[in-house]
């Protein structure tokens, strides 16, 4: 029998390396998975993981698409695990994502097709902001009235999706656009255009965004007394209210951070890689962030390698969808099992597992 | 515009029959956490019973089959949902969502070939004179067979949780694990078995959604009602019976709503469509904003990992 | 002799990196009252437990009436005849007294029934109870009664009770060593846990004295002095705290009507309570836990905030200010829990000194942290206070209960509080420890700060401070010199009558 011994103090060791073991873990498990499909495993795996980055037939495509996939869902996990540290869960990005890509389409569509050099800067405020009063709406609820943020932002997510099918089949619809649902195409529109900096790297405002939110999120949670208030509230809350931390101001800072960079995220997405409001605008982001956020173990750094991973598993999903046949749902599953063994790996950082011998330590059973 | 085409008895009756996937799904999670464990992974639960559901009856012919497939794949789910929180000794939150992320991708690659399908129907259980009574012969002896179940499944869980010793033992558990433990009660067997009862019930509530609500498959298909199942047992305050109500109220606003789309209502559809999700929202500002009560209500221990020293 | 109820031979229980009991042998009698005497620490909680069935030893038997016992699960145990009141009762809150007791029987009646054999059994006890209130409802006292009850309904032959009369009043305490008398009368053995001599002397006739795991030492508690009994569970000469004689200054900290509610579901509301502390000075609050101690400490940390009025600090209203504004003025409190609210457990020394030393220590500067300094900080805390730890990497949660409270009481003493309020400081801690923590606590004072004891250990409150006050039900006594007060003024004054001297009996 096994079991389960509580550390005295967490190990540092297990902490670096669940992730990648649970990546591991994943390979084989979603290599089973796609057998069990019929595809050939290894080729799948290679497709998945390698091929983007490496072949010569895809690489010069696919490459860029990796900081293109991988910074709105860093800049949208850095937010979230900011709030995940503090024991704050917030986990309708996905929906902050779209109100500040409205928002944002909202200013472009509103200046088209004037002129000017603070129409772009006017988007990034109007993106942040959106997302930013999207998620203060569970926040002021669980403030106020102790209601749930995790109910309350999740079913916000819904709410923003009726709200962007409105905006795209009706109050965004391009009067020029035939009928067809979808706003004007905001990447064509200059002034409010989100142009790939250097060509060929993928690199965006977007990507920017995203590495500055990195920084800021070091700095905050390893130097500042307000990320030491952060990660006390997450693992003491009664410890943290008796450092002085107040849970309202916590719960607000928290909330509004996180919606404020997916609002962000939604704003750079509309304005460059998606173009325009569409119906099916958002493609999961605010979700996959979630992932990307535990896989990194809430720290910035970590969230910029677990961001790469998935923004490849993305691209390389997609490879082999086209390659392969591949489902494009196993992609979703090879997400969802590799945070199940993220999940799980972590009991090796706060226990012991020991081989109990039945004849010596009969309480084990 | 036409109200007049919004009859109130049929609303009732297709408002039981919109309700009984969240009526089931709730009820099954309120034990849940009765038992002191917080899952978020409802709507992945429901989706993936709404798919096993669907295939296992357009393969064996039979509805019945489907469902009870549809249990076995939602306790299933659970079970690594039970494995991760129980065994594994992992955060609560995480291994919810974890488990719907996981849910809505594995039901989508499951139900690929089983799009666009009509499934077998779900006959209505025949009450012979009862059914063709006016008005209540509608209402109360006009439905399908997992109507009844639904809602003896509300009443046996009220009579179990009070009035049975596995019921006391399991609202210990909840209530306070240390002192459950320390009185030789096995606290992560009960939560276990509570994980894969709400499993099977969120799997059945699925199936329901994908066989008779719908009827068809589609990705994504429970659009959100796992997590309302989750919203409703705070409104009960858990409590059973205020389970039933609260699913009767939500599934009369769904179906007005549909009705009002129905009916022309000059509303563009979207506005409409959020109503489920605003309101529910609304319940729970209501539901939650007396501290005191809702403290007083909710399980003890409800979220929190047990772990026996020695 | 006949043979023992219960006898315990060679028993050894290994935890990784502790030796909780090595080799312990005793017996217990029919009809005994038996006395297991330890510190905290001493290993006596493992012993009951794998009487009870919850662990199980590594080595050693146990008989029982000369057949051999090794219970697997608490439900073993009850068949056979054991019965046990726990330490922290496994009482569940939101549940009635007749499902609590239910809980607690492996073959429990229908609820009706029971209720009607739970009033019956009360009175005949002498420990009147009703089966239809809610548990969370209940005072301290009255909970116990709950768990002793629980055990009585299964006619228990031996009775373990761990630390009985800690939650409760001497008069209490009289009521139930009656009731325990009653029960040895009708031939039933108890095993009474404690490491208060003087009960112990009143109500065994036999005792068992454990330290560090071993039987140190038997002996019939009624011929042994309270002091000869201390030194074999303590197995050195105690240091007593000393302290010249009390010159108070200006009142430093005011408490005027202070009423707030708790904010949690079954606390206790504070009502209307009144004192003064004045430089130099100790006031020491006893009461029962759950009278409003957790509460109290909250109103006046800042973790519960009061109208501004309520509060001052050296004259200033500080009622309505938070945590840190309190902190910054000089208002310091190191609260009962340790692990988890006066420290985190998964956090370094070195940030649980950050936790309450930020600002008075100046560890952050325009909210940046200085780490290296918070480490110092530790570091000083750790020599200071003679911490036993690797160093102020390590987690809070690695530390002994004693060391950690050495941590916290000296991480709030180092940074010169003019008003330091502790809750229970010496809960749990060994013997020397608690002597040096209330040394310090004694030296603060001495150097003209303000210190608030709250303690339910009354032994503590006499011995350091200079006046006394009791709280019940969330209301204050007037505090009373400690001088010249009798153990019947105390118990009144911890049962709620107010003190006037003529009440005193």
């Amino acid at each position: 029998m096994l079991r389960l011994e509580k550390r005295p103090s967490p190990s540092k060791a297990w902490n670096f390396a669940t992730p990648i073991v649970a990546v591991l873990l994943t390979m084989i498990a979603g290599g089973i998975l796609f057998a069990i499909l019929g595809k050939n495993p290894f080729e799948a795996i290679k497709l998945i993981f390698w091929d983007p980055l490496f072949s010569e037939q895809f690489a010069a495509y696919s490459r860029p698409q990796l900081l293109v996939k991988a910074g709105p869902l860093i800049l949208i996990a850095v937010g979230l695990s900011i709030g995940f540290r503090a024991g704050i869960w917030n986990i309708g990005a996905e929906g902050q994502y779209i109100i500040g890509a409205l928002c944002a389409a909202a200013v472009a569509l509103g200046f088209y097709p004037g002129e000017g050099w603070y129409i772009f800067p006017l988007m990034i405020v109007a993106g942040a902001a959106g997302g930013w009063a999207w998620a203060m709406i569970p926040a002021i609820l669980k403030t106020r009235f102790n209601t749930n943020e995790i109910l309350v932002s999740l079913l916000l997510v819904y709410v923003a999706e009726k709200l962007l099918a409105a905006a795209a089949t009706g109050f965004m619809r391009n009067p020029q656009g035939a009928g067809f649902p979808g706003s004007r195409n905001i990447h064509q529109y200059a002034p409010a255009s989100n142009q790939e900096l250097i060509v060929g790297t993928g690199l965006h405002w977007g990507v920017v965004a995203a590495f500055v939110a990195v920084i800021f999120a070091y700095i905050l949670l390893q130097r500042h007394i307000l990320g030491f208030h952060v990660q006390l509230a997450g693992q003491a809350p009664r410890a943290a209210r008796f450092a002085g931390v107040a849970p309202t101001r916590l719960v607000l800072m928290c909330m509004g951070l996180s919606g404020a960079f997916a609002g962000m995220a939604g704003m750079f997405e509309v304005s460059g890689p998606a173009r325009l409001i569409s119906i099916d605008f958002n493609a999961g982001y605010g979700f996959t962030a979630i992932i990307v956020a535990f896989l990194g173990r809430l720290h910035p750094v970590g969230i910029v390698l677990a961001g790469l991973l998935l923004a490849l598993t993305y691209i390389g999903g997609e490879l082999a969808q086209f390659m392969l046949n591949l489902p494009a749902a196993a992609i979703q599953v090879f997400q969802g099992m590799l945070l199940f063994f993220l999940l799980a790996l972590d009991v090796l950082s706060n226990y012991r597992i020991l081989l109990a011998l039945p004849g010596r330590n009969p309480e084990a059973a | 515009m036409d109200f007049g085409s919004i009859n109130p008895v049929v609303l009732i009756a297709t408002l039981m029959v919109a309700a009984t996937p969240i009526l089931l799904a709730a009820i099954g999670e309120l034990v849940v956490e009765k038992a002191g464990v917080l899952n978020l992974g409802v709507e992945g639960m429901m989706i993936v019973g709404a798919v096993s559901g669907f295939a296992a009856s357009v393969t064996t012919g039979s509805p019945y089959l489907g469902m009870l497939a549809a249990i076995v794949a939602g306790a299933l789910v659970a079970l690594i949902f039970a494995v991760l929180t129980q065994i594994l000794m992992a955060n609560q939150v995480a291994s919810g969502l974890a488990l719907t992320l996981f849910g809505l991708g594995f039901s989508a690659l499951l139900g690929q070939s089983y799009v666009g399908i009509v499934p077998p129907r779900t006959e209505k259980l025949n009450f012979g004179f009862l059914s063709d009574l006016p008005v209540v012969g509608r209402i109360l002896f006009g439905h399908d067979i997992l109507v009844y179940v639904s809602l003896a499944v509300v009443a046996g869980t009220w009579w179990w949780l009070n009035n049975t010793r596995g019921g006391r033992v399991l609202r210990a558990v909840g209530e306070n694990h240390d002192s459950a433990h320390a009185l030789g009660y096995k606290v992560k067997r009960v939560r276990i078995l509570a994980i894969l009862f709400g499993g099977g019930c969120a799997g059945l509530g699925g199936a329901y959604l994908s066989l008779v609500r719908v009827p068809q498959w589609t990705e994504g298909m429970t659009a959100g009602a796992g997590w309302i199942a989750l919203a409703l047992v705070v409104f009960a305050s858990w409590r059973p019976w205020r389970v039933l109500l609260g699913a009767y109220l939500f599934g009369g606003i769904m179906v007005l709503q549909l009705n009002l789309q129905a009916a022309g209502f000059r509303i563009p559809v979207e506005y409409l469509a959020m109503s489920p999700y605003l309101i529910t929202i609304l319940v729970l500002v209501v539901m939650s904003s007396n501290r005191a009560r809702t403290s007083l209500s909710a399980p003890g221990s409800l979220g929190r990992s047990f772990h026996a020293a020695g | 002799m006949s043979t023992p109820l219960l006898s315990i031979k060679g028993l050894t229980k290994v935890y990784p990196g502790v030796v909780a009991n090595s080799d312990v042998t005793f017996d217990i009698g029919e009809g005994e009252v038996h006395a297991l005497l330890g510190e905290n620490g001493a290993g006596k909680s493992t012993l009951v437990k794998a009487i009870y069935g919850l662990i199980r030893p590594n080595e050693g038997t146990m008989e029982w009436r000369g057949q051999p016992y090794a219970p697997s699960a608490p439900a073993q145990a009850r068949a056979t005849g054991v019965a046990m009141v726990f330490q922290h009762f496994s009482l569940f809150d939101a549940m009635d007294v007749a499902e609590n007791v239910a809980l607690g029987m492996d073959n429990p009646p229908p609820i009706r029934e029971l209720a009607a054999q739970i009033r019956k059994v009360s009175n005949d006890y002498g420990l009147p109870l009703d089966p239809d209130r809610l548990v969370g409802d209940l005072s301290a006292g009255e909970r116990q009664r709950v768990e002793i009850i629980r055990c009585l309904l299964q006619n228990p032959q031996l009775l373990i009770m761990d630390e009985p009369t800690s939650v409760l009043t001497p008069q209490e305490v009289e009521i139930l060593f009656k009731t325990l008398r009653q029960l040895r009368a009708e031939g039933r053995s108890i095993l009474y846990i404690s490491h208060k001599l003087e009960e112990i002397r009143a109500l065994c006739e036999n005792a068992t004295v454990l330290r560090l795991g071993k039987v140190v030492g038997r002996a019939d508690p009624r011929q042994e002095s309270a002091r000869s009994l201390a030194e074999m569970m303590v197995g050195q000469t105690l240091h007593t705290p000393s302290r010249e004689t009390p010159d108070f200054g200006k009142p430093l900290l005011e408490v005027s009507d202070l009423s707030v509610a708790s904010p949690s579901a079954f606390g206790t509301a504070l009502k209307g309570i009144n004192l003064t502390v004045r430089a130099g000075e100790i006031l020491g609050i006893g009461g029962v836990a759950g009278n409003g101690q957790d509460e109290l400490l909250g109103a006046l940390s800042g973790e519960i905030r009061a109208p501004s009025g309520m509060v001052r600090m050296a004259g200033e209203p500080v009622g309505q200010y938070g945590p840190t504004a309190r902190r910054a003025m000089g208002l310091l409190c190191a609260p009962e829990e340790r692990l988890g609210h006066a420290a985190a457990p998964d956090m370094s020394l070195t940030e649980n000194a950050l936790l309450t030393g930020a600002w008075r220590e100046r560890l952050v500067n325009k909210g940046f942290v200085n780490w290296g300094k918070a480490k110092g900080f530790a570091e000083t805390i750790i020599k200071r206070f003679d911490v036993r730890t690797p160093g102020p990497h390590v987690a809070a949660r690695a530390l002994s209960g004693g060391n950690l409270q050495k941590f916290v009481i000296g991480r709030e003493i180092l940074q010169r509080p003019s008003v330091l309020v502790v809750n229970q400081p010496t809960w749990g801690v060994d013997a020397s420890a608690a002597a040096a923590i209330r040394q310090a606590l004694l030296d603060l004072a001495q150097g003209g700060a303000a210190v608030v004891v709250i303690s339910q250990d009354l032994d503590e409150i006499l011995e350091i401070s200079d006046n006394f006050a009791a709280l019940n039900g969330g209301r204050l006594s007037a505090p009373r010199p400690v001088q010249g007060l009798t153990m019947d003024q105390i118990g009144l004054m911890l049962g709620g009558a107010e003190g006037d001297t003529d009440v005193a009996a």
